[in-house]
């Protein structure tokens, strides 16, 4: 019996389980797969915990209902790996996991200690973060009953996973304050490191105008050195200090701690991986997916899912002896709520940035483009509902996983 | 992409004014980029920098800001002292090199 090793369950190592469990022979090979964690989180949803559009058991689900049967599940932490010996140690009992192929699928995660002073006293007082469940519950429990004030949105560090979400979160807040009543006594900061709203040239700019519109005051180039909450002001490098009553923070992302252990990883754990074969780039047998790649896409579900396409076919050549040849091309698209039941969407890859015009699906399209409209809220609406049936299982979605240019406008 | 003739050197260059032919750099180059950027003189603590950047790029793009916080020991307030405003893409100008990945 060989042995076919994924770490980390959560979407990308989910959706290779399933792929997996259909196309090896299961005489010949046994699937296993190790996570920390008995519960599967939709994390797109949390961006809607805070403002009660979501409550905490629309986003969890317990990780073994999505995993098929004959695929062996050790729910414990990985502790490190030694591709060398080809074997991985938990934590759990230090039980040592040998295998022939592994799958690294261990995400990223969330490290305000980065930030001097994030985790200080006002940590889910006044400063929250909402890319984890209980930030995001907490969030919402604060927002309640806040009277009002001023309200930063800052983004420590470039990468982040889902770069769009923080402007959802802007969108959401502004309308979530109006419908309150209370739009008149919040004032919205948004500061990023990033020249503009967001990293694509023509995608800030569309952006950009609707922060505008919104009222939300943008912060742009703001490297935030440290936050001193008995004062309640985050500075940046360049001298730059800004007043917060509740300050909302996307921390800085790093690696798992299992690559950081391992020293396999770059300067933020993130493991080196060749752009479209999805391969190690040191180890053969070794392939990366999702969040845990080093690669220049963005860090998202919806790309996990097109990688997941072209991982299987190149894992399943490698077994038969044969070199990777599927390539993956940094296919991402996004939904980006917008508030009061819109939102926009964007597709895009490593080369074409996202741009205008429509994007067909068979049966459900086509959606607007760069635009804002009601069809693309149902959009993000139905895609929890393809993320719990359709994403995690491995099954065939309405979207290729190359991108298309058709009914893009240059 | 366009051509360009910086301290007397023809270079070719992208939109947003990064050298994209590592090998079409020099120091005087460097010095000349430097200047546009409004860095009047280059410092032996600016040389450690541009020269990790150089000798660890990969694919002709430049490194991350951690990647040379932890290459030369320097700290990310240093590095924003050395080069203001945004250190890893002044830095990338300046080196000849490409904007690092990882920015999307
Ligand atoms: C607020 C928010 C909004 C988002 N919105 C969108 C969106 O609209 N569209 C979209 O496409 N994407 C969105 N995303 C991003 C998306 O959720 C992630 O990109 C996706 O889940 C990545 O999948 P992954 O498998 O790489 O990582 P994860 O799903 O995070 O899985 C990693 C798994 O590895 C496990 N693990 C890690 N380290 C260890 C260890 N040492 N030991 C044991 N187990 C370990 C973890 O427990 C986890 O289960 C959003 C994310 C957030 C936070």
């Amino acid at each position: 019996m060989k042995t076919f090793l994924i770490l980390g369950a959560g979407t990308a190592g989910t959706m290779m389980a399933n792929k997996l469990a259909h196309h090896l022979d299961q005489s010949e090979w046994r699937i296993l797969i190790v996570d920390k964690d008995e519960t599967h989180y939709y994390q797109p949803g949390f961006l809607f915990i805070p403002f009660g559009i979501y409550g905490p058991d629309d986003v969890r689900r317990a990780k073994r209902r999505y995993l098929p049967q004959g695929v062996e599940v050790i729910f414990s932490g990985i502790e490190r790996i030694e591709p060398d010996a080809q074997r991985v140690i938990l934590t759990r009992n230090s039980q040592v996991v040998y295998y022939d192929q592994l799958i690294i699928a261990t995400g990223t995660r969330i490290v305000p200690e980065e930030t001097p002073g994030l985790k200080d006293a006002g940590w889910r007082q006044n400063v929250f973060d909402f890319y984890t469940f209980d930030g995001a519950v907490a969030l919402s429990k604060f927002l309640r009953r806040w009277p009002g004030g001023r309200v930063v949105v800052n983004v420590a560090e470039m990468p982040i996973k889902c770069p769009v979400a923080p402007l959802e979160f802007l969108f959401l807040a502004h309308a979530f304050f109006h419908e309150r009543g209370m739009r008149d006594k919040v004032e919205i900061v948004y500061a990023t490191p990033l020249p503009g709203a967001f990293t694509k040239p023509r995608t800030a700019a569309v952006m950009g105008d609707m922060l505008k519109d919104r009222g939300i005051h943008l912060e742009s180039e703001f490297n935030i050195s440290e936050v001193d909450n008995t004062r309640q002001v985050v500075s940046s490098y360049d001298g730059r200090e800004l007043n917060y009553d509740l300050l909302v923070t996307i921390p800085v992302h790093m690696g798992s701690t299992a690559i950081q252990n391992s020293g396999i990883g770059d300067a933020l754990h993130f493991v080196p991986t060749d752009k479209q074969s999805l391969q190690s780039k040191k180890w053969p047998n070794v392939w990366v997916i999702g969040d845990a790649t080093n690669l220049p896409s963005s860090k998202a579900g919806s790309v996990a899912h097109f990688e997941a396409d072209i991982l299987i076919e190149n894992v399943l050549r490698a077994i038969d002896g044969l070199p990777p040849s599927a390539c993956f091309d940094g296919h991402a698209n996004c939904f980006i709520e917008s508030g009061f039941g819109k939102g926009f969407l964007i597709d895009f890859n490593y080369d074409t940035e996202p741009l205008p015009g429509k994007f067909p699906m068979p049966g459900v399209g086509p959606f607007d483009l760069l635009k804002e409209s009601e069809a693309n809220h149902w959009g993000k609406v139905m895609f929890r509902w393809m993320y719990w049936n359709l994403l995690l299982r491995g099954a065939e979605l309405p979207f290729e996983s190359q991108m298309s240019m058709v009914g893009k406008v240059r | 992409m366009s051509n360009k003739v910086i301290a007397g050197v023809p270079v070719q260059v992208n939109a947003e004014g990064f050298m994209t032919n590592p090998a079409e750099w020099t120091k005087d180059v460097a010095i000349e980029i430097a200047r546009e950027e409004g860095l009047p003189e280059l410092t032996d603590a600016h040389w450690k920098v541009i020269d990790f950047c150089r000798s660890t790029s990969e694919d002709g793009k430049s490194p991350t800001l951690r990647t040379i916080t932890n290459g030369t020991g320097l700290t990310t307030k240093e590095l924003f002292a050395l080069f203001p405003k945004g250190p890893a893409k002044k830095v990338a100008k300046i080196a000849g090199l490409g904007k690092p990945e990882g920015c999307v």
